[in-house]
């Protein structure tokens, strides 16, 4: 699968990733995940079937906590480390077009 | 033309009631600060976990068993990724592979009678922020007291086909939920949100259209433009030769139209992945029967009761279980001795005029049913009057004043001092002799001004039909003199 | 105390000499600040050092301890902590320009746990970026050296605080272990680091790179503080989901000169191709030392270790992918200038913001969740994931633990890793398939090399197993085979 990496790919993924690549960039990005995948195909030597996914390693299950209010106002430490901030909020570049 | 069937399917986020957010221990109040309902793990601060609030489950549960749905045994939570500043980790946490109720359905009464509705599956999320735009500097404010508030997003089978299915199928969702005390359900304030996912197709085939999801609908009036207004677009377009893209809208409420919200920095690659800070849940027995003894009676339950119980008609009781909120409150005051009829024209005819007026839903009731029971005991006692009464009831609607306290405190009390009465009575008579002689010549209407005049006398604090029957009384025996009439008023002294 | 006298001590050396009176825990920071004065403008172990507030802090520890509420063996001792772990008032940079300005206003809960047992924190150490390397040499502040050689890279990601109990200038440190950062780089500076069970100390305040791989430990100068810190730092968390409750957390106890009838494995698989002979035949004598103890060594085939590291980086960077995503400019750190539009400014301030080994592994990680690919890459890594875990779990039946190397070969030269990056995740190849599994191991020097670099050994565990480890590792170090010899001082 890895020979599909094409720049395309790298362009769909580079958005997902919001990451800007320069033109180097994008051709060593593209470089590397080749390698990376060609090396993780090796996954596919082995057979899997039958075999659940395991996300955690431990059978833990079940951890709550209860429904009760912890802490108080907590805009100042939210908002200490702000790039920008006006009237307790953060400001961001705007979202509608 | 051809004819076409519209095919609708919802997604329907419901914030749950709970007092703290999904995954910390913040507050779900509205109002307050900008982000003053903020931690580390709301705002997605280096280093935060996530820990589930187990009452989110519960309700998410809850929510299942009454609609029909079968609960996953073990179910997770998975991480949705995409960027977007309401949402701080750029990643949402729900729940895709194994959500916790599938396979469910709801009755909805339409046309053809009783049909089901399908469930597809029902999932815990957490909210987002808010973005508040500021035109004026132009760029965007975030405030994440709303980021990770509990919802459950409900979504259904596309098993609707017109703008009155959807809306008796949103109507019988939120009763559910509102009995169950899961949420309380309001549309205009986003603690119910519908997305309606359209498509159309030719009469009498099985194969479904490209469909549309619509977003930002927050009433009924806009989910059923909306629809319209979405299915004559898709229809024009198959119509002009085009096709539908399968994409989301954004409906404009003030425009009364909608549009597209794709972007091309948006790929709609959401990345699913189990959320590796979060352990399974794994629902057992014990815990699918708790919740299920705990669960209330519901509507169909409730109304089959009242039937038994109550002496009231069918049609009192279809309103008053419309809301569990006033169900609690008729059975509450009828429970403290008021005669049910009574309680039942309370809620049907002054409550629900103010709620309209008031722009309020039967939930906001604020009044206490022994309130309710007092006003009713005062009226019964003929204490106060029906037109105070009316007056007193509104008072208590708004404030939950206690009937009793205010009517002594106001003074209301009807006058059960006979002599007053008469000595007023007796003024009115003399103060009108051409009203009085009108009567007694037989002109029986001319007796209603005389009424009114003594109840503006006593300031409105008296019987209207004790009043009525003691004037009828007073012009019998004066038969007409206005001379002896003026005796009377030594007497009341 | 004189200051060469106190910087001998190791960390429960110290806590001794600070509770007797025979020195104070102003003193000992004194010292290691002194030794940082001299040494640190080479090494480089640490991103800040918080001279003022250390001292002030020390003199408060000091005034407890003397009022006799703080009594633990870590009390008044200065400690290093990697520059991922939140800390309350003090940057937490993860050495990423990303988070270069960063307050927290929180500390993780390992560094709680250990103020409260009256350790005092000097600052923060130098790592790889977001800990993704094996070098120390992804830093966005530039390189830490291995002060057993200042050519060479004292390994990664938790190199600065390897390095930083190496050259002694601080007397324990904390770091994190995603697939061997703290194994590798204590193995490359000839310090003890452990990673113990997931679950064992809480991940609250650890800046997450692969969440179900993540795992604080130490990095002391011996095992008996290994212990200690481990014990002090380990406890249930209820703020985080993944921690475990546990009763046997009395580590120290298990710190007895004793190997008798413990059944060690040796997995063949970990000494064929590419294992540098010297580290063969270290690690090797160390089995040989432990065998004469009176422990019963075997080789076997543990199996699917070339799969580890294939399934290692699909899920690392999958879940990096996605715990990075946080890094966008709006709540806290860089935040790239200009007014263009919102996705603008989201991709100029990671592409800025972010090192190129940061960037690979979310490329990597986005792809291989991304639509189509999810169930081929994702899905299969974590079905080899369980296997992996079935393939530990026979040999634990078998074994009280297995014993091999913890790194290929000693530490590389300086520059000399970055430019392959495919070679330097190959260099991971024995520490990663412990992560994937959730199990316990510990690295601890067992001699060094022709050029005097530092050669590790590592004894895995199975779960919950620390006290097994440590055990061996104890009796081992007592035997007095590979004594690193304390530096710069």
């Amino acid at each position: 699968m890895a020979e599909n990496i094409t720049n395309e790919t790298i362009d769909y993924v580079s958005i997902l990733a919001k990451l800007e690549l320069t033109g180097e960039e994008r051709e060593g990005a593209r470089r590397d995940m080749c390698r990376m995948l060609e090396y993780i195909d090796k996954l596919n030597e082995l057979d899997t079937q039958g075999v659940e996914p395991m996300s955690h390693v431990f059978p833990l299950q079940n951890v709550f906590r209860e429904d009760e209010i912890t802490g108080g106002d907590g805009s100042g430490d939210t908002l200490k480390n702000a790039p920008g901030e006006r009237d307790n909020m953060f400001v961001v570049p705007r979202t509608f077009e | 033309m051809k004819q076409y069937e519209t095919v609708i399917g919802l997604e329907v986020h419901v914030e749950l009631a709970t007092k703290t957010k999904i995954f910390c221990g913040c507050s779900t109040a509205f109002g307050g600060r900008p982000n003053s309902h903020t931690c580390p793990v709301c705002t997605g601060m280096p280093g935060s976990l996530p820990v589930l609030n187990r009452k989110v489950l519960e309700y998410a549960v809850a929510v299942g068993l009454a609609t029909n749905c079968d609960i996953t045994r073990y179910c997770k939570f998975d991480r949705k990724n995409y960027f977007y500043p309401d949402n701080p980790q750029n990643y949402q946490i729900s729940q895709l592979y194994l959500p916790i109720c599938r396979n469910g359905y709801v009755e909805i009464e339409s046309e053809g009678g009783s049909r089901r509705i399908g469930i597809h599956e029902i999932h815990m999320e957490e909210d987002a922020g808010k973005l508040i735009h500021d035109e004026w500097e132009d760029c965007t404010l975030v405030d994440y007291n709303r980021s990770g508030v509990p919802l459950i997003e409900i979504v259904s089978q596309p098993d609707m086909r017109s703008a009155e299915d959807v809306i008796a199928y949103l109507e019988k969702l939120r009763l559910i939920i509102r009995y169950l005390g899961a949420s309380d359900c309001k549309l205009q304030e986003g603690s119910m949100r519908a997305d309606v996912n359209l498509s159309v197709r030719e009469a009498g085939t099985d194969r479904l259209g490209t469909r549309t999801e619509m977003k930002n609908l927050s009433s009924f009036r806009a989910i059923t433009r909306a629809i319209e207004g979405e299915r004559n677009r898709q229809i024009d377009l198959l119509e002009s030769g085009g096709t539908v893209i399968q994409e989301t809208r954004r409906w404009d409420e003030a425009g009364d139209t909608s549009h597209a919200m794709r972007s091309k920095e948006d790929a709609q690659d959401y990345r699913y992945f189990p959320d590796p800070d979060l352990v399974p849940i794994s629902i057992s027995d014990d815990f699918l029967e708790e919740i299920r003894s705990r669960q209330p009676e519901l509507r169909t339950e409730k109304m089959k009761r009242y039937r038994e119980t109550y002496d009231i008609p069918d049609y009192d009781i279809e309103i008053i279980t419309e809301s569990r909120h006033m169900a609690d409150i008729f059975e509450a005051a009828a429970a403290l001795g008021a005669q049910p009829k009574k309680v039942s024209n309370w809620l049907m005819g002054e409550t629900l005029r103010l709620l309209k007026e008031t722009e309020e839903d039967p939930e906001d009731i604020r009044f206490s049913p022994e309130n309710l029971a007092k006003l009713i005991d005062l009226t019964e006692r003929k204490a106060i009057n029906s037109t105070v009464a009316k007056e007193v009831f509104e008072k208590m609607f708004r404030e939950n004043v206690d009937p009793e306290a205010y009517v002594e405190e106001k003074g209301l009390k009807m006058v059960s001092d006979q002599g007053a009465l008469r000595a007023a009575a007796l003024e009115v008579i003399a103060a009108n002799p051409q009203s009085v002689a009108d009567y007694q010549n037989g002109k029986e209407k001319a007796i209603g001004f005389l009424v009114g005049q003594t109840m503006k006398a006593m300031k409105g604090k008296a019987d209207p039909g004790v009043v009525n029957q003691l004037l009828k009384e007073l012009l019998q025996t004066t038969s007409g003199s206005q001379e002896t009439g003026r005796t009377f008023p030594d007497a009341g002294c | 105390m004189e200051k060469t006298e106190i910087l001998r001590l190791s960390a429960v050396g110290l806590g001794a000499a600070v509770r007797a009176g025979k020195t104070t825990a102003v003193e000992a920071m004194e010292a290691v600040l002194g030794q940082i004065e001299e040494h640190d403008g080479e090494y480089r172990c640490y991103v800040t050092v918080d001279r003022e507030g250390a001292l002030r802090k020390a003199a408060l520890v000091q005034k407890r301890i003397e009022a006799g509420e703080l009594t633990g063996p870590l009390a008044g001792v200065p400690v290093a902590l990697k520059d991922n772990l939140c800390t309350a008032g003090m940057r937490t940079t993860c050495s990423s320009r990303m988070l270069e300005n960063y307050v927290p206003a929180f500390s993780a809960e390992a560094v709680r746990n250990l103020e409260k047992a009256g350790a005092v924190t000097i600052g923060k150490t130098n790592m790889d970026e977001f800990a993704m390397g094996s070098t120390t040499e992804t830093s966005y502040f530039g390189a830490t050296k291995n002060p057993r050689n200042p050519g060479h890279v004292p390994g990664g990601s938790s190199g600065g605080s390897a390095a930083a109990v190496a050259a002694r200038e601080c007397f324990f440190a904390l770091g994190s272990d995603t697939g061997g950062s703290i194994r590798q780089p204590a193995s490359y500076c000839g310090v003890v680091g452990m990673k113990p069970t997931y679950g064992t100390v809480s991940r609250y305040g650890l800046v997450a790179y692969g969440s179900s791989l993540d795992q604080i430990g130490p990095l002391t100068g011996n095992v008996e503080d290994c212990a200690v810190v481990l014990e002090q730092i380990a406890s249930y968390d209820r703020k985080d989901s993944t921690s475990l409750r546990r009763e046997d957390t009395d580590f120290s106890r298990a710190l007895v000169e004793d190997v008798k009838g413990m059944r060690i494995g040796i997995p063949q698989d970990y000494f064929r191709e590419g294992l540098d002979p010297q580290v063969r035949a270290a690690v090797l004598k160390a089995a040989d030392v432990l065998r004469e103890k009176g422990a019963v060594t075997e080789e076997f085939d543990l199996s699917l270790v070339e799969y580890a590291i294939p399934a290692y980086y699909t899920i690392a960077s999958a879940e990096a992918s996605s715990n990075l995503e946080r890094f966008d400019g709006i709540k806290y750190g860089f935040r790239a200038g200009g007014e263009e539009g919102l996705h603008q400014m989201y991709k100029k301030t990671r592409s800025l913001g972010f090192g190129p080994e940061v960037k690979r592994r979310i490329m990597l990680g986005s792809f291989v969740l991304s639509s189509g690919y999810y169930d081929a890459y994702y899905l299969k890594a974590l079905r080899v994931k369980a296997m992996i875990k079935e393939a530990f779990d026979r040999a634990f039946a078998k074994y009280d633990c297995i014993l091999g190397p913890v790194a290929p070969t000693t530490a590389p030269k300086l520059d000399a890793s970055l430019s392959d990056p495919m070679k330097m995740y190959l260099g991971d190849i024995y520490t990663i398939s412990v992560n994937l599994a959730g199990l316990p191991a510990i690295s601890l020097p067992c001699g060094t090399d022709g050029r005097g670099l530092p050669i590790g050994l590592q004894l895995i565990g199975d779960s919950y197993q620390e006290k097994k480890l440590l055990r061996i590792a104890y009796t081992y170090e007592r035997t007095g085979q590979a004594n690193m010899k304390t530096l710069g001082l």
